[in-house]
């Protein structure tokens, strides 16, 4: 019996992440995660802008005009996004691990809360810097 | 009593090897998941330091950001802020290599690249912040 073949049986499967909606919670997670991967890649952008200072005017030059072109502009913009985002759901984060906050409705009150604050703060930061860049 | 026979009473289906294996005993098995939460708590400070120092520029050129820069407060936050954006941006990436790549090799070829990435970028971050600031 040992070298009969596993025969897969057609059994109905349990449900997996397709058939659910989407709670606030989940999209938040996923968010968290991709938020991270984001910024993650903007520490290029950080190595960039360091490095063209380091090497001299010209160097910063190139560097400060990919930041003001429009594909530039929009860069800079999700990582903003993406960095307050992740820094507001990160002391989310650090509520549930020192245990507060597990309660459904505590959680998802302070999704929104997380929501409101990193869209403000991103506003904050744009309508406060963009007059002084490229100058 | 023996402590197997502890054991057997506690858990009856497990043996004592059973409990140890994958369990180790080095006792460093929350390092990566404290560091991450450690890492995250300096970040937060740092990074609301910056947003308002990109905001409080008085300009945006050459001579502008690196006189900003070459201050000793600014560049000692910046350094400190690299490094810890960094090695929190590494923790991160290998939780998720770990997720989502299940072939051994490849996982650990992956976590060891990312950690050689985050290493050498932030190593370059630094000796730019400490070539304007000294």
């Amino acid at each position: 019996m040992a070298d009969a073949p596993l025969k897969t049986p057609s059994r109905p499967l349990s449900p997996h992440l397709q058939v659910y909606r989407w709670p606030l919670g989940m999209a938040m997670s996923i968010l968290h995660r991709i938020s991270g991967s984001a910024l993650a890649v903007g520490t290029l952008m950080v190595v960039w802008m360091l490095l063209a200072a380091a090497t001299g005017p010209e160097a910063w030059a190139t560097f400060q005009n990919f930041c003001v072109s429009l594909w530039g502009q929009l860069m800079l913009f999700g990582w903003t996004a993406a960095l307050f985002y992740h820094l507001c759901n990160g002391i989310r984060h650090l509520f549930w691990d020192m245990g507060f906050l597990f309660a459904v409705r505590d959680a998802n009150r302070a999704g929104w809360v997380v929501l409101i604050a990193a869209a403000l703060m991103t506003a904050a930061l744009w309508c406060a810097a963009c007059p002084g860049m490229g100058e | 009593m023996t402590h197997s026979k502890k054991n057997a009473l506690k858990n009856e289906l497990q043996s004592d090897l059973g409990r140890a294996r994958g369990l180790g005993a080095s006792h460093h098995g929350v390092g990566h998941w404290w560091h991450e939460r450690v890492t995250s708590i300096v970040n937060v400070p740092l990074m609301l330091w910056l947003a308002w120092s990109v905001v409080k520029m008085p300009g945006w050129s050459h001579a502008e950001f690196s006189a900003w820069l070459a201050s000793p407060v600014n560049a000692t936050l910046m350094v400190v802020a690299v490094i810890s954006v960094f090695y929190h941006a590494a923790l991160g990436c290998q939780v998720i290599a770990e997720d989502y790549l299940h072939v051994g090799w490849m996982r650990r070829a992956k976590v060891l690249l990312l950690q050689l990435f985050f290493g050498v970028t932030a190593v370059l971050c630094i000796v730019s912040i400490l070539k304007i600031a000294l």
